[in-house]
């Protein structure tokens, strides 16, 4: 399937929609207990990354969490 | 090195002032080593110890430089108390790749100190920050 990814044309050879964890394995991405998504502008609750899924056309955007203290 | 035109980092000091006692937050785009914008972020911790940044405005602002041109090249945050160099906590959260980490300490409130160093792994390398003017 093709999807936007980070605003770059990306594509997954899955034909069927996967859950954006599934998705986030796919593209590689490390340490995903740390990223925020946001599905077609809805930023994602990490609760449901499982649940959510990811198809054909989707625009994905994903960040890490950017924080830290004194 | 990371060239910053004197009038972002001016403006990041005056935003880690004006936020004291809190910690304050941002990002900053531009290409190659060469900053050319600047995007204030809310500390959605509101703290003096912690900042985490809005998840909304990262997206907002990465889109921005992308419209842009840019690419991301700094993250920064204040230290109102504490010196301007990374915590552990900093480093360990330290998870965006190809990105310097500036620091701007208020120690001496009268005499605020900006660093930026890259953090990769849990190693942390100073880089030299040359200021220059807007273009």
């Amino acid at each position: 399937m093709n999807l936007t990814v980070n605003g770059k044309p990306a594509t997954i050879a899955e034909e069927t929609p996967v859950s954006l964890n599934y998705l986030l394995e796919a593209l590689k991405v490390e340490q995903r207990e740390y990223v925020t998504v946001e599905l077609n502008g809805d930023i994602m609750d990490r609760g449901d990354f499982e649940g959510t899924t990811v198809k054909d056309g989707d625009s994905i955007e994903f960040l890490y969490f950017m924080g830290g203290g004194r | 090195m990371l060239e910053i035109p004197r009038e972002i980092l001016d403006a990041v000091i005056a935003q880690a002032q004006e936020g004291f006692p809190l910690e304050v937050c941002g990002l900053m785009g531009g290409t190659a080593s060469r900053v050319t914008s600047r995007y204030p972020m809310t500390n959605t911790d509101a703290s003096n110890e912690h900042f985490m940044m809005d998840p909304k405005e990262q997206f907002a602002a990465v889109k921005a430089m992308r419209a842009a041109g840019e690419e991301m090249l700094v993250i920064y945050h204040s230290h109102p108390e504490s010196p301007a160099r990374p915590s552990q906590e900093d480093i360990r959260l330290a998870l965006t790749p190809n990105v310097c980490h500036l620091i701007v300490s208020l120690v001496n409130r009268e005499e605020p100190v900006a660093k930026a160093f890259r953090i990769s792994a849990g190693n942390v390398e100073p880089v030299e920050i040359v200021t220059a003017k807007a273009i």
